[in-house]
């Protein structure tokens, strides 16, 4: 059986068959070209899509969620309601402690600040940061380093700036490392500068100031404007959210059921509408792919039944010669997988094509609409298994209707 | 090496059916070349059908080289055309999008012969036909009586026990035939066994034996001097 699918006669005589009729199998083929074609550039603009939200939430931690203090709506142990509750660094230090499946807690705090270089100044958000941040919300370093430990240690006069920051308060291609940006008043040494993402999640970070420096130059104590509480991958994040409240809250001397008393954002619960909306369209991309396919397959099923029923002479002379049925039945089938193959495969081409064209004219640049839009080898696979499948299955209804007919009336048909 | 006895066929029509066949016993020896003679509708070519496994019996035995022709499935009757019988059609029946070469090697292929082997034997067969020099050429390319040399070659090509031949001249013009009968003739003269199916007298008369049909029964069978057909072209 698989011997004859390496012999150079069988290929030979379904070129023979194909080539003897160019319009018909082109005409045939097109329907699954266009199947696939629409198969590929569908999936490969829908990859491109998730890879441009990917790259829009790829600096941060997406498994996140930030907690912040408000006002209390519930009195509770003796305390009145809309007491102000202010989240505390050991806060912090308890959550990460108490709470299944996280991995980060960040403190932070943040707040205005007029910046002071030279002749040149700007109102900006400060931000007092823990080195840890990096690993939450990627910065993107342009230019030397992020807040380092000895940074934290020390309570150096540091800063690390945003690259707007920078174009508003320096020269154009001033060296800014080692430079002196005044904050409220006091020198702060710049050791790096970051590049401004695309989105700002959560609060706008003009400068990052080490936490302990910003403690000391607010007097915060150990207050802390909010957390980012990070949870690892396989742990749900709305769950994180609820036990690191329910602590916070036991913790603040808070009613349990106050809902109001922490204000948050889950990073999490966004993201995963964005990811629900992309499985929503690859999954409708495959659907139109497959349905389009489909469609072509059977209108190779269609054509080809039309050939058999002109080829029936034909057929009826190969049996007198001496086919068996099974040797005409296995030839409409290669014919059928072959076309549908053939076609699948200039399908994929062009389809490659179309998504280099994509990619040159909206995948170029820092806002490209669709980043690397591409479909994997394996979807390619998949294509190609589904076309076989569907040839072979699509090929029996004329192969089983070319030996329907006894060889005696199919010779006699003229 | 051919022995018909007591052989029925109808078909049917509608809500009756048509008694083409009714009780033929026929018996041909190795080496004979019969024709089958008869009127549209005396059921010659159902008989040749019946004989060349494209069609079965309802009734009646039929041996072909000691083999029991009965309840064949489709595929035992395409290994025994293969390989006992060569086909020669009035339409000649070759396909058109293949060369005269592939035309006579198709038998050869079905054999599961490979392809250099194929290709020689081919050669050979066309050679024998006097077509060597058209070998690539397509059917349309040919005339009539080229193209029924090549159906020729390609009968005698899987070197069967016996030819079939379905009014061969019937679409050629009567010097076309003759050469087309002086040609089946050197063939008998070989010893190949032949039977071939004709309404034309001057045909059959190039036979040894001549069977005539009427109305689905033997009405005659006589041994003829045969007429050399090459005296003729």
């Amino acid at each position: 059986m698989f011997k004859f699918l390496f012999d150079r006669d069988t290929w030979q005589e379904v070129w023979d068959s194909l080539s003897k009729n160019k319009l018909r199998s082109i005409l045939t083929m097109v329907g699954v070209w266009w199947g696939i074609l629409l198969l590929i550039g569908l999936l490969g603009s829908a990859r491109g899509l998730e890879n441009s939200f990917n790259r829009l939430f790829g600096n941060f931690a997406t498994n996140s969620v930030f907690v912040w203090g408000q006002s209390t709506s519930k009195p509770f142990k003796g305390f009145q309601e809309g007491r102000q509750v202010r989240l505390k660094l050991s806060d912090a230090k308890k959550v990460e402690e108490n709470v299944e499946g996280i991995e980060f807690v960040v403190p932070r705090n943040q707040n205005q600040a007029t910046v002071v270089r030279n002749f040149l100044s700007g109102t900006f958000m400060v931000n007092g940061d823990y080195p840890l941040l990096d690993k939450v919300q990627k910065k993107k370093m342009m230019r030397g380093r992020f807040i380092n430990q000895t940074d934290i240690d020390e309570n150096r006069k540091v800063v690390v700036i945003s690259e707007d920051l920078y174009k508003q308060l320096f020269e154009k291609d001033a060296e800014m490392i080692g430079e002196y940006v005044q904050i409220n008043g006091m020198n702060f040494k710049v050791v790096g500068m970051f590049e401004n993402g695309n989105v700002n999640m959560g609060p706008t970070s003009d400068m990052h100031i080490p936490f302990t420096t910003f403690q000391q130059i607010y007097n915060q104590g150990n207050n802390i404007g909010w957390m980012m509480i990070t949870g690892k991958a396989e742990y749900d994040i709305e769950q994180i959210e609820n036990d690191a409240k329910l602590i916070l809250k036991n913790l603040n001397h808070i009613h349990p059921k106050d809902n109001r008393a922490f204000g948050s954002f889950n990073l999490g619960k966004e993201f995963a509408k964005v990811t629900g909306f992309l499985i929503g369209m690859q999954f409708l991309t495959w659907f139109v792919g497959i349905a389009t396919l489909i469609a072509g397959v059977f209108a190779i099923g269609n054509i080809l039944l039309i050939t058999v029923k002109e080829r029936t002479k034909e057929i009826g002379v190969r049996r007198a010669l001496g086919a068996t049925p099974f040797e005409i039945k296995r030839q409409i089938v290669v014919e059928a997988v072959f076309i549908t193959l053939l076609a699948g495969f200039f399908g994929i081409l062009t389809g490659g094509w179309i998504l280099i064209a994509i990619d040159t004219f909206f995948g170029q640049g820092e806002d490209a609409v669709l980043v690397n839009a591409s479909v994997s080898i394996a979807v390619v696979f998949i294509a190609l298994i589904i076309l076989v499948v569907l040839g072979t299955l699509i090929g029996l209804i004329p192969a089983f209707k070319a030996t329907s007919v006894k060889p005696i009336e199919a010779l006699r048909e003229e | 090496m051919l022995q018909i006895s007591k052989l029925h066929k109808s078909y049917p029509i509608g809500d009756s059916s048509l008694h083409v066949l009714k009780g033929i016993d026929l018996s041909v020896e190795e080496g004979e070349m019969v024709a089958i003679m008869g009127s549209s509708g005396s059921g010659k070519s159902t008989l040749l059908n019946i004989i060349g496994m494209l069609d079965e019996a309802d009734e009646g035995e039929y041996v072909l080289d000691g083999v029991p022709i009965k309840n064949l499935t489709e595929k035992k009757a395409a290994i025994y055309r293969n390989k006992f019988l060569g086909f020669i059609f009035q339409s000649f029946n070759l396909i058109n999008y293949k060369n005269a070469l592939e035309n006579v090697a198709l038998p050869l292929y079905y054999q599961g012969m490979n392809r250099k082997e194929r290709s020689e034997k081919a050669l050979f067969h066309l050679g024998k036909v006097g077509l060597k020099d058209w070998a690539h050429h397509l059917p349309n390319e040919l005339s009539g009586g080229q193209k029924q040399r090549v159906a020729i070659a390609r009968a005698l090509a899987a070197n069967p026990k016996l030819l079939l031949a379905d009014e061969p001249t019937g679409a050629l013009d009567t010097k076309t035939s003759y050469e087309i009968m002086a040609f089946l003739q050197q063939l008998n003269d070989e010893g190949k066994t032949l039977l071939i199916v004709t309404h034309e007298e001057d045909i059959a008369a190039m036979c040894k034996r001549v069977v005539k049909l009427r109305d689905g029964v033997i009405m005659e069978d006589t041994r003829v001097e045969q007429v050399r057909a090459a005296a003729h072209v």
